[in-house]
């Protein structure tokens, strides 16, 4: 880079230690900058290691085919791609984490709206009822699981039990492939909606209480105002929520590997238990490593999509 | 900001027109409001009428239960017992919205995510004001306020004293006969204080509206008010126009707080020929009443001469246009605001003298005792 005029001004105008004077341009080698890099390195490390270096190489594996034995991996290019266009269950899965993803996000964040609501006035044990909204958190998803298969059980399971009473017979909540992604789409919105809550208690916490006083001295009703005033001042907080909650809803695994394991006939296969599957039940990690592209780049347009467009019209303090 | 602020005498004819016959203040009425919380009586039985179209400001230290008084006329706090009424009708019970009260918060309570004329019309929509009026009532209050320039921005991008004209447009559209400000000035700096103290008396007057300000500083309340009704520990100290309450303060606290620096205040005892300041032979500064009273004299009140309280100088503060002379007397330190620059060391003897009376308080309940004017005599110089 050549310092141009206008450069060679923004340096004359910046007070310059002396002894720095005479040097023309920050390079690579330059003190600060090889002290800047050294102090960034234990984090740049770990950061490669364990992020971008697999990223590229899965990268790298999706374009090979798996090696088997002593035999080395040819490069295929984009036939592993191919290969999952052809692949009924890829679809299958997809098609699957699309309802559920369409179905656990609106409605977790909704819910934990609702609740952060609801917690956000002074009533007696507030924070015990706080708690135990948080609480589906808390737990690990393992033994959750199991107390929803419980839950789920033919015959003598809470739900068996209770349609029990009025008159409906067994019914195998987690078998059937009509009943078994609904069933899981229940148990991910009873957890996921705690965690958002916090968020949104958080944000409704923050706002300043002379706005709902000026707002209801303006004869704003209570709907007026949660619409033009608390709704627009937590949609920072609400876009975060569903970042993350679209971040949930394709990495969930622990919940169907105890469940369900994608049964029956695929009905409960989403988009990462295929990966697992595909990657360490079949070891065809070339195809695994396809699939966890694709996986990547529906995420990064999600959040592209989201922050692009919605975070433009959000206000941010 | 400063020094921007709008024409007053010019913006006069375009808004008599309009607004100020729109408006018309309503009188306030409390009768025996009290607020208790668990022990603590934030308001004692307060009793106060604010004429119409009148500025009357609630003065007191922090804590005297001010702003809760504010915030019940308000209808943001509920009385524990009382009655409210604005206009003559009882809104003891009616919610905020009800009342026909606007209000400007000491934080200004600007919603951050609208835009400053979104901000200004957001009670007319809240309403159903249809457009039309609302578009003009908006220009009406950008143009009084100057702010027309600022109407697209968002609070943020604004300074403190131009929120603070957004606050005022919020509450001037509204129109409504009683106007509600809780220390809306505090979060300015002195310049601008004083600026916006011109305006917002300006408008007042301007709209015709009732206005109730609170405030812990005396010299607001002085400049701005019609009334002023001193607060002390949820009761009212004393409710007087500002030259009642500055010549004829009710109480010591009353004679302690308003005035910079305050009335002085001194022990006065009985002699034979009246009350002299204690641990002094004389001269006699007011009748005698009673054994021990507390004596009051403004500061500015007091003058040096060849004759009178004899006294030590302490200390002096130049001020530019006076000199503020602390002096040593008896059992008290008196407080002497003297014309100019006196240069006296401390310890130099000094005689004080005065030409306006003694304000006399009961030594027991610093209640002020209706005594007949006694002036300190005039010392006859051969």
């Amino acid at each position: 880079m050549a310092p141009s005029a206008a450069g060679l001004s923004d340096l004359a105008e910046r007070p310059v230690p002396a002894g720095e004077a005479s040097r023309s341009r920050p390079g690579v080698f330059d003190r600060e900058t090889l002290q800047a890099w050294l102090l960034i390195l234990p984090g740049l490390m770990l950061v490669v290691a364990f992020t971008h270096w697999p990223a590229v190489r899965t990268l790298l594996d999706s374009l090979y085919a798996t090696p088997r034995g002593s035999r080395p991996a040819p490069f295929v290019g984009l036939a592993n791609y191919q290969g999952l266009l052809d692949d009924p269950v890829f679809w299958q899965a997809l098609r699957n984490n699309a309802i559920y993803a369409a179905a656990t996000i609106p409605a977790s964040v909704v819910l934990a709206l609702v609740m952060a609501l609801a917690v956000n006035q002074a009533l007696p044990g507030r924070a015990m009822l706080r708690m135990a909204y948080f609480l589906p958190t808390m737990l690990p998803l393992i033994a959750v699981a199991n107390i929803w298969l419980f839950f789920y059980t033919p015959d003598y399971g809470l739900f068996d039990q209770i349609v029990g009473l009025f008159g409906a017979g067994r019914h195998n909540w987690l078998g059937d492939a009509a009943t078994a992604l609904p069933a899981m789409i229940i148990v991910a919105v009873w957890k996921e909606a705690g965690f958002f809550m916090i968020f949104s208690l958080a944000a409704l916490q923050t706002m300043p209480t002379d706005l709902r006083e000026a707002a209801a001295l303006e004869g704003a009703s209570r709907i007026h105002f949660f619409r033009r005033v608390t709704l627009p001042l937590l949609m920072p907080t609400t876009l975060f929520v569903l970042v993350n909650a679209v971040i949930n809803a394709f990495r969930v695994i622990d919940h169907v590997v105890v469940m369900t394991r994608g049964g029956p006939d695929n009905a409960t296969t989403l988009l990462m238990y295929y990966i697992y599957e595909t990657g360490f039940r079949f070891w065809d990690t070339s195809t695994a490593a396809a699939l966890t592209m694709i996986l990547l780049a529906l995420l990064g347009a999600t959040a592209w999509l989201q922050f692009g467009v919605f975070g433009r019209r959000i206000h941010y303090r | 900001m400063v020094g921007t602020g709008p024409d007053w005498a010019g913006g006069r004819t375009a808004l008599a027109a309009t607004t100020a016959d729109a408006v018309t203040g309503a009188a306030i009425r409390l009768t025996g409001v009290s607020r208790v919380w668990g022990a603590t009586r934030a308001l004692d039985d307060i009793s106060l009428h604010v004429p119409p179209a009148s500025f009357t400001v609630l003065l007191g230290p922090s804590g005297c239960g001010k702003t809760t008084c504010l915030r019940i006329v308000a209808g943001l706090e509920t009385a524990t017992g009382g009655r409210i009424e604005i206009g003559d009708r009882d809104v003891t019970a009616l919610p905020p919205a009800a009342r026909g009260v606007a209000m400007v918060f000491q934080s200004y309570a600007l919603f951050p995510h609208l835009s400053v004329a979104e901000n200004i019309t957001f009670g007319l929509k809240a309403r159903r004001v249809p457009r039309p009026e609302r578009t003009k009532r908006l220009a009406r209050a950008a143009e009084v306020l100057g702010i027309e320039a600022l109407l697209n921005r968002r609070p943020a991008q604004l300074s403190g004293g131009q929120q603070q004209r957004v606050a005022l447009g919020r509450a001037i559209v509204a129109e409504a006969p009683v106007c509600l400000m809780d220390e809306p000035l505090s979060n300015l700096d002195a310049q601008l204080r004083a600026d916006m103290r011109r305006e917002i008396l300006g408008l007042q007057r301007r709209l015709g509206i009732t206005m109730l300000y609170v405030t812990h500083d005396q010299t607001e309340a002085m400049g701005m008010a019609d009334q002023i009704v001193l607060l002390r520990d949820g009761r009212i100290e004393q409710d007087a126009p500002p030259a009642t309450m500055y010549a004829e303060p009710a109480t010591t606290f009353a004679a302690s707080f308003i005035g910079t620096p305050p009335m002085n205040l001194f022990p006065l005892v009985r002699r034979a020929e009246g009350m002299v300041l204690a641990g002094t032979d004389g001269p006699v500064l007011a009748a005698a009443i009673a054994d021990a009273a507390v004596g009051g004299i403004r500061p500015e009140h007091l003058r040096l001469a060849p004759h009178g309280i004899e006294a030590s100088v302490a200390h002096a503060e130049y001020l530019g246009a006076d000199t503020i002379l602390g002096c040593r007397t008896g059992s008290a330190t008196l407080l002497a605001r003297l014309p100019g620059h006196v240069v006296l060391a401390p310890g130099t003897p000094v005689h004080l003298a005065t030409d306006a009376a003694v304000q006399v308080f009961d030594a027991a309940t610093g209640r002020r005792c209706l005594t007949r004017p006694h002036r300190m005599q005039q010392e006859t110089f051969a």
